[in-house]
């Protein structure tokens, strides 16, 4: 499992706005759709991108075919796609200007990554966003993980979740 | 609002016995963890209703399967096992039951070392049997003897990491190696030894089980459990655990281990299990076994110095013919526990007194320190004789097997001076 600080995935998710997530499922029961969900409920922009499902509308916002398509500044790639596929998905996140690809638990492309990195990109691969959100916010603890942080501080939880924004996580160092 | 936290890999044992999955109170500051005594939380709106029911996104239900206090306990033990995450439940025979109920169907098996606590071989050779769940009995001491019983219908391979009540030190990686080549998980009961002394998922344990009663809460006032997934097992690499690998329709086809990945087991533990079972653990328990954990590593050296002190003694004793202490030089599990426990081989313990079951009697009859009673782990020192009580349902067979002949006395010595709990020893010996 590559290895990142806190601080980065920190800064990654409290910078980055609207988020493509590409290769997300319609299906209810799949990780994707979960992710796609929450990140909106956390105040992400998700648009989704998913070449069988172009021009549906999910979760309120019109999927793509990919990612050259979308209309608007995607500050973020999230793959739910395999690690070979996420080469070419990579380059199209660095040919539209993207500022971080992510790529999902189990994904893995370390030659693609160079080639982001190069570009000037930030790359997170096998993580996934909701779980990383849910780590920093607190609400991983909700169900028992070993969220490995020790914060002798108090978080802005606990009113549910219409009071919490993308600040619950806090600050990274600077911004991207 | 910024966030501090700072990673584990930073803190050592005593700060993670302290800190682990505690924070601040959101909403008050309050520095000790709250008493969320509720049963249930509000939901923001409907939507957020189907999120939280559909799994998609985590929060606080119903008490039954969650509760604030209780998640503080969760990750506390976690962090302290090395785990990904874990579950607390009413008692250990509750967190026992959940785990079997989520890999086992009618007809499977599974391997448990026969050196098991009392209440262990009941439930497994009596309870699970009316569930279709058959119990194969190993030998703690013969990794071997595991392989032997293994089959098509095996599930998991479960054990004591020390036994029982004879304080024994079991090879747990060389039983994990069985488990492994056998494609099953390595349950181990850590109650004994708590992660204070060993932690069985840096020895190849899958899943961690734990009575919360002894050790962990330390002073004999709350019954709880627990089960650590240590987040190392593939489920879904056959179909031999369905609930785990396949869709599940009670929550709209979701397949567990693909969506939690390393914390699959425990989760499945919680909204299959827990849901289900309903054996949840109340929420001023977690409170009391959270503040006995924060001393953990304190009492555990101090059990374990007297409790050294204690079988050296006994040990010289001409009223006493054997004891069975992995911490003394001639005793057959010392190699063990050098490897497995150099902090300390626990504080419970067997003892042979001379006269057999009359004497045994006797002795528990006459000490006036020592309390008799069925259990371990409590600040105070304990005395049973478990052929009169703890192993009295069991045959004289199964007995012996256990660990628990009619001359034997188990002790599990608390945190007094230890003079006074010699003193009151050969006092009750004297008698016997």
């Amino acid at each position: 499992m590559p290895e990142y600080s806190d601080d980065l995935i920190k800064q990654v998710l409290s910078s980055v706005h609207t988020v493509a997530i590409v290769g997300v499922s319609a299906n209810e029961a799949r990780a994707s759709f979960f992710v796609m969900k929450y990140m909106q409920g956390k105040g992400y922009r998700m648009i989704p991108v998913n070449p069988g499902l172009a021009g549906q509308t999910l979760l309120g916002e019109k999927v793509y075919p990919d990612l050259n398509s979308i209309p608007d500044p995607i500050d973020m790639v999230d793959v739910f796609r395999n690690s070979e596929a996420a080469g070419h998905v990579t380059d199209e996140a660095i040919a539209i200007g993207a500022k971080v690809v992510w790529m999902q638990l189990g994904v893995i492309n370390e030659a693609a990554a160079a080639r982001a990195e190069r570009a000037g990109l930030t790359v997170i691969m096998d993580r996934c966003p909701k779980m990383e959100y849910s780590r920093f916010s607190g609400e991983f603890g909700w169900v028992g993980r070993n969220s490995r942080i020790i914060d002798n501080r108090r978080k802005s939880l606990g009113a549910g979740r219409s009071a919490l924004s993308r600040d619950a996580i806090g600050k990274g160092k600077g911004t991207l | 609002m910024n966030m501090q936290g700072s990673k584990h890999a930073d803190y050592g044992f005593n700060t993670l016995s302290v800190h682990a999955g505690a924070a601040p109170d959101p909403t008050t500051g309050a520095r000790a963890t709250p008493i969320y005594q509720t049963t249930s939380y509000v939901f923001d709106d409907a939507d957020h209703a189907a999120s939280l029911f559909g799994l998609q996104q985590f929060g606080n239900i119903y008490t039954r399967i969650g509760n604030p206090t209780q998640a503080v306990l969760e990750e506390r033990v976690a962090a302290l096992e090395g785990g990904t995450a874990a579950l607390a439940t009413a008692s250990g025979h509750a967190a026992q039951m959940i785990t079997f109920h989520s890999m086992m169907q009618p007809g499977d098996e599974f391997i448990a070392a026969r050196q098991l606590y009392g209440g262990s071989v009941n439930q497994f050779g009596q309870a699970f049997k009316n569930f279709g769940w058959h119990v194969k009995w190993a030998d703690a001491r013969d990794p071997e003897s595991f392989r032997r019983l293994l089959h098509a219908k095996t599930k998991a391979i479960f054990i004591e990491s020390i036994a029982n009540p004879g304080g024994i030190v079991v090879d747990i990686e060389a039983i994990g190696a069985v488990a492994k080549e056998a494609g099953v998980p390595l349950i181990v009961d850590n109650t004994l030894a708590t992660p204070y002394l060993i932690r069985p998922i840096e020895w190849g344990a899958d899943i961690v089980i734990h009575s919360l009663t002894k050790f962990l809460g330390g002073h004999g006032n709350s019954i709880g459990g627990m089960i650590v997934d240590a987040g190392t097992f593939d489920w879904s690499r056959t179909k031999k655990y369905p609930m785990l690998s396949e869709p599940c329709p009670s929550y709209h086809g979701i397949k567990m281990h693909e969506t939690f990945g390393d914390m699959a087991f425990a989760i499945t533990c919680r909204v299959l299990g827990l849901r289900d079972i309903g054996s949840a653990i109340s929420p001023f328990n977690s409170f009391l076994l959270l503040t006995g954990i924060e001393t953990l590593p304190l009492r555990m050296q101090k059990h374990c110095e007297n409790a050294k002190a204690v079988a050296q003694h006994l040990s010289r004793h001409p009223k006493v013919s054997w004891v069975s202490y992995a911490n003394l030089p001639n005793d057959p599990c010392y190699g063990l526990a050098q490897t497995y426990c150099p902090k300390g081989a626990g504080a419970v313990f067997t003892f042979g007194v001379r006269g057999g079951f009359e004497a045994g009697v006797k002795l528990v009859n006459s000490v006036k320190l020592l309390s008799h009673l069925a259990n371990v782990g409590d600040t105070r020192s304990l005395i049973i004789h478990p052929a009169s009580t703890t192993h009295r349902q069991l045959t004289d067979d199964q007995k012996t097997h256990a660990g628990a002949g009619p001359d034997v006395v188990r002790v599990s010595v608390g945190i007094e001076d230890v003079a006074d709990i010699i003193a009151d020893l050969d006092q009750g010996l004297a008698a016997a």
